[in-house]
């Protein structure tokens, strides 16, 4: 079995049968954007494409900026998307509609399975950069597959058995492209093709999926899962990755769904290189090969799977043999469920904006450890402008996520005589402003 | 969809449910900390997107207040998903039709 969707099976000849079928509609290019929501459509896609040669590009976002500079890093590229109407600005392949689907006929019984180069390169996926531009980092099928043979082993899934993979996220963030879709493909397991997004949802699509059966999840669909009072059906594995879940969460969460809870750490350039069991350590334990390597205040990975030596965004605590602590993210660093930027980037793009002088973004209150979402807030002088406009221009550069929640409006930011913005004095400006304002 | 009557449930179209607007423009604001009073948002500005500005992250959030408080709980694949949060107004007679508390 490779798949489910909407609990019904797919086997693996009709995967290889839907693979054949999309390959020529890819054209002759060598990228490919897919954008698919269902993720047994996504797999279709990325498999075509590992077959005829073409790199998926996963970039973080898809602002109309951010496929601007895809345009630019590679020409040829498509857009492959399920849906009826896109507005990404790429020539259009629409995934075959379902109803056409060949049937595998005999035939398929003795397709070979296509045999991919270890070397190849499978994916570009992209990190949102100190500037405007998207940072491209290459991902070969030899190290994907690598990697998830170590998570396979890693988060005690039996060889052998097939799990059916659930997964809130979606399949285009790194995480989600390994945990939902590399991992069952490449270790015998079934993908379950739904992305479901209520509490209501989970349960359904859990309950839907035959035992054994994993959740590929987030720290904020947990906690609405938890707060929903559903009762959540029994399941063998639950993951958690994009923030640290806290130890109470955590036991919470292996309570009420009768299962283990596991938390990968990772990011997009290395993919995932740790995995804890959070009710019984706060230490990660890393994957075989891979070094933490502190370098004066900054953590670098390297070795293993990963493709080249990463500066990790957080501040971490290295012990002795494979195991670390982390504590909390490198100050400049943003992670807004599980989407990363930094404030450099986004004040960049602020200030980019026709209008405005002069903007600086700011770290929202600090993290409760109650999984909430913590937004960034922004300082903005911009004569002539107001607040919509701004807030309009900037959804067109940066993922909503990163949106400034508050945006306030200021005759001039604090910046000392050198120029410099002390985080503190903006801060204190931005809390004044929003007593001031009429909103409060 | 099932039609479970309930005694809480207001006649479509009533001023009942612009008083039940106004109460989810209130729980909205107080749940997302937004910056907009409750009353600046009008029964038929968009949530999402350009409207309100709100994302999948709220709308989850969102969710979770409709259910504790009137004992709706959303889901993806029911047919009126997309009109649900088109407005407060939507909102609003989707929450009155389905509300168990």
């Amino acid at each position: 079995m490779l798949a489910y969707r909407a609990g019904k099976p797919v086997l693996a000849s009709q995967f290889l049968a839907d693979v054949t079928r999309l390959g020529p509609l890819l054209g002759d290019g060598g990228h490919v954007l897919n954008v698919c929501a269902d993720r047994y459509r996504f797999a279709v896609g990325l498999a075509a494409g590992l077959v005829g040669g073409k790199v998926s590009l996963l970039p973080s976002t898809r602002t109309p900026a951010v496929i601007a500079h895809l345009k630019g890093f590679a020409p040829d590229a498509v857009c492959l998307t399920d849906e009826d109407d896109s507005d990404v600005e790429l020539p259009l392949v629409r995934f075959p509609d379902d109803a056409r689907v060949a049937r595998p006929g005999k035939a398929s019984a003795s397709m070979s399975v296509p045999q991919i180069d270890a070397g190849q390169r499978a994916a570009f996926v992209f990190t949102s950069g100190s500037t405007g531009a998207p940072v491209p980092h290459e991902k070969t099928f030899g190290r994907l597959r690598g990697c998830m043979r170590l998570e396979r082993e890693r988060l005690g899934l039996t060889p052998g058995i097939s799990y059916a993979i659930v997964a809130t996220v979606p399949p285009q963030h790194m995480y989600g492209f390994e945990a939902s879709v590399l991992l069952p493909l490449s270790s015998g397991n079934a993908l379950c093709a739904e992305r479901p997004f209520y509490p209501a949802d989970v349960c359904a699509v859990l309950a839907a999926a035959p035992r054994p059966r994993v959740l590929v999840t987030t720290p904020i669909h947990l906690r609405a899962l938890l707060a929903s009072g559903l009762a959540i059906p029994d399941t063998d594995l639950i993951v958690s990755a994009t923030a640290p879940l806290s130890a109470q969460l955590a036991r919470e969460i292996e309570r009420r769904g009768a299962t283990r809870l596991l938390e990968i750490y990772g990011s997009t350039e290395t993919g995932s290189i740790a995995v804890r069991r959070t009710t019984e350590s706060e230490e990660w334990r890393l994957f075989p090969g891979v070094t933490l390597e502190p370098r004066a205040e900054e953590t670098w990975a390297h070795g293993g799977h990963v493709e080249q030596a990463t500066r990790l965004c957080d501040v971490i605590e290295v012990l002795g043999g494979d195991r670390f602590l982390l504590h909390g993210r490198v100050a400049d660093l943003v992670n807004i469920a599980g989407k990363r930027s930094s404030l450099g980037y986004l004040n960049h793009q602020l200030n980019s904006i026709p209008g405005v002088v002069d903007g600086a973004f700011f770290h929202g209150d600090a993290d409760t450890g109650e999984a909430t979402v913590t937004r960034v807030g922004a300082c903005v002088v911009a004569p002539g402008l107001d607040a919509a406009a701004i807030a309009a221009e900037l959804r067109r550069r940066i993922d909503p996520v990163f949106l400034p929640r508050p945006l306030l409006l200021v005759p001039s930011l604090p910046r000392t005589s050198t120029g410099k913005l002390p985080e503190e004095a903006l801060r204190s400006l931005a809390a004044a402003e929003q007593k001031s304002s009429p909103a409060r | 969809m099932t039609d479970n009557v309930s005694p809480l449930r207001l006649p479509a179209g009533s001023a009942g449910i612009a008083a039940l607007s106004r109460e989810l423009a209130g729980l909205i604001v107080t749940a997302l900390n937004l910056e907009v009073p409750a009353a600046d948002i009008g029964p038929d500005q968009p949530l999402y997107g350009e409207g309100l500005g709100l994302d999948s992250i709220d709308i989850l959030e969102i969710a979770l207040v409709v259910s504790k408080q009137y004992g709706v709980q959303l889901r993806a694949d029911s047919e009126d998903n997309e009109r649900i949060f088109a407005s407060l107004r939507h909102l609003a007679e989707y929450v009155n039709a389905h509300r168990t508390k």
